[in-house]
């Protein structure tokens, strides 16, 4: 049984195994679209939780926070399951592909064999859609991968049923029918505003402050953690900002590319401007990472912890002011959407 | 970042490509490929060298004997005893008791199964060291 799936690869695995969900249910939208209708864009600086024993930092919202806002901004009914027992989750993965649906999964990348070795960590929130089965072996959409792929019913068991923090317990999603909402201005300017309120919310670990903290603690690290792990501190905060799945600069390129898509929606000069200015900020991330990178190697005497906090504060200060004008603009828009003067196409 | 300047470093992705967002000459956002990056390269080369640490000692640890060789597979599949608690379904209390080697060395055949099948090796392996650790990147760290 083989579906035809329309392929793409995409930078992040969510938002593209949520695009390509909704091209194939009849929506046609890119990865770039699904990740801002999905609110995806964030930061946070959880020194509390530990991931592989350093601070966890994050520049996008919680995994699965995408695909829940995507489908209910669309209104678009959607199956979740997830089971106790391997078997029973194979096989109803079997009878839904008999059925010729596509089924999205969450899975670790630790167990799937196509991943490059040197990226398999235990990461358990990766989403990859199984669009077919020959044999024993399934035939996998994996949006971070440039072609379908192939995995074993057993490897693909296993990275269903992987265990630690955010365990997939077999966890399935397809969606029921066609999304009801096909004009996507009214979910674009949710999306924004999710964003907007996200980034500048009042919490100390979250956007905006949520720089700020860890700016702050940065200085701290190498009298709290010694020298080697604050690098490795540092190396972790590289890989989230610019690893595999985020299209680089933490996000900030794709939501870049979401509102310019948006702009072209409204039709607004404005949307493109903020569009130009996230591409600059976005630009700014690539350089800390650039300059933490020569920390961690340690060649350059005029990079330290201390030079770095400076640069992230100011990418704060870059951002604080555009996500409150972003978040007039969306207000501006929503108004205007809101009297029923169309100024933009309709799709 | 524009098209032009998408970084093209090799590294970790081997054959496989990233693709990453650039502006085009027009200013408009595009899907380019790319092949890795340098400081991404670098901050995972360092994860590895953390883990390839660890390794080493644990494996001093159980040629000295204060360890089993199971804490060798379990560090090389980067889990702790939490992890590995759960995914062999045996409690933590008795996982941290087979870190034991007096105690790993009278394990019965069922448990000994179970915890070869999840690191994917034979019994017979499980309980002997092995030379290579076999870690990605390991050719690329630099002693």
């Amino acid at each position: 049984m083989m579906i035809d799936f329309p392929h793409r690869q995409s930078a992040h695995c969510e938002s593209g195994a949520v695009s390509s969900l909704l091209t194939h249910a009849g929506l046609p939208i890119s990865e770039a679209m699904a990740f801002g209708l999905g609110g995806g864009l964030f930061f946070g600086y959880v020194p509390f939780v530990k991931l592989n024993g350093f601070p966890l930092t994050t520049y996008r919202c919680r995994p699965g926070g995408i695909f829940a806002r995507v489908t209910k901004g669309l209104q678009c009914r959607v199956i979740q399951k997830k089971y106790r027992q391997p078997q029973q989750a194979m096989a109803e993965l079997d009878a839904l592909l008999e059925q010729g649906i596509a089924v999205g999964l969450q899975t670790s990348v630790f167990w799937l064999p196509y991943i490059p070795p040197a990226l398999r960590f235990h990461f358990n929130a990766h989403n990859l859609i199984v669009v077919g089965k020959e044999g024993s072996r399934y035939r996998i959409s994996d949006p971070v991968m440039p072609e379908l792929v192939w995995c074993e019913a057993e490897d693909l068991a296993h990275a269903r049923f992987a265990q630690g923090a955010l365990a997939p317990k077999g966890r399935c999603y397809y969606l029921e029918g066609e999304p009801q909402i096909t004009d996507l201005r009214q979910p674009t300017l949710r999306g924004i505003q999710i964003v907007c309120c996200d980034m500048l919310a009042p919490v100390p670990i979250g956007g905006i402050r949520g720089m700020r903290y860890m700016a702050r603690s940065m200085r701290h690290w190498e009298q709290k953690y010694g020298k080697r792990k604050s690098i490795s501190c540092l190396a972790q905060m590289i890989r989230m900002q610019e690893e595999i799945g985020t299209g680089g600069a933490g996000f900030r390129f794709i939501y870049a590319a979401f509102l310019q898509e948006a702009a072209g929606l409204f039709n607004n000069a404005e949307l493109k401007e903020m569009a130009d200015r996230l591409t600059l900020i976005g630009d700014g991330w690539r350089e800390v990472a650039v300059e933490a990178a020569r920390c961690c190697k340690g060649r350059d005497e005029n990079v330290t912890l201390d030079s770095l906090a400076d640069k992230i504060l100011l990418r704060a200060d870059e951002e604080e002011p555009f996500f409150c004008e972003l978040r007039q603009l969306s207000k501006t828009l929503q108004r205007q959407l809101k009297d029923g003067q169309p100024k933009g196409k309709a799709s | 970042m524009r098209k032009q300047d998408v970084p093209q470093d090799e590294g970790v992705l081997d054959d496989e490509r990233v693709v990453s967002y650039a502006l085009d000459s027009d200013g408009q956002y595009c899907l380019t490929s790319s092949v890795g990056w340098d400081p991404v390269n670098c901050a995972n080369r360092l994860a590895w060298q953390d883990i390839q640490l660890q390794l080493d000692g644990v494996r001093r640890q159980i040629e000295r004997g204060e360890l089993s060789v199971l804490a060798y597979y379990m560090t090389r599949a980067q889990m702790d005893v939490a992890l590995l608690a759960s995914y062999s379904g045996v409690p933590r209390w008795r996982v941290r008791r087979h870190l034991k080697p007096k105690v790993f060395s009278k394990l019965d055949a069922k448990v000994q199964h179970c915890y070869a099948q999840l690191f994917r090796v034979t019994t017979a392996q499980l309980s002997q060291l092995p030379a290579e650790d076999a870690l990605p990147m390991a050719e690329e760290i630099p002693s």
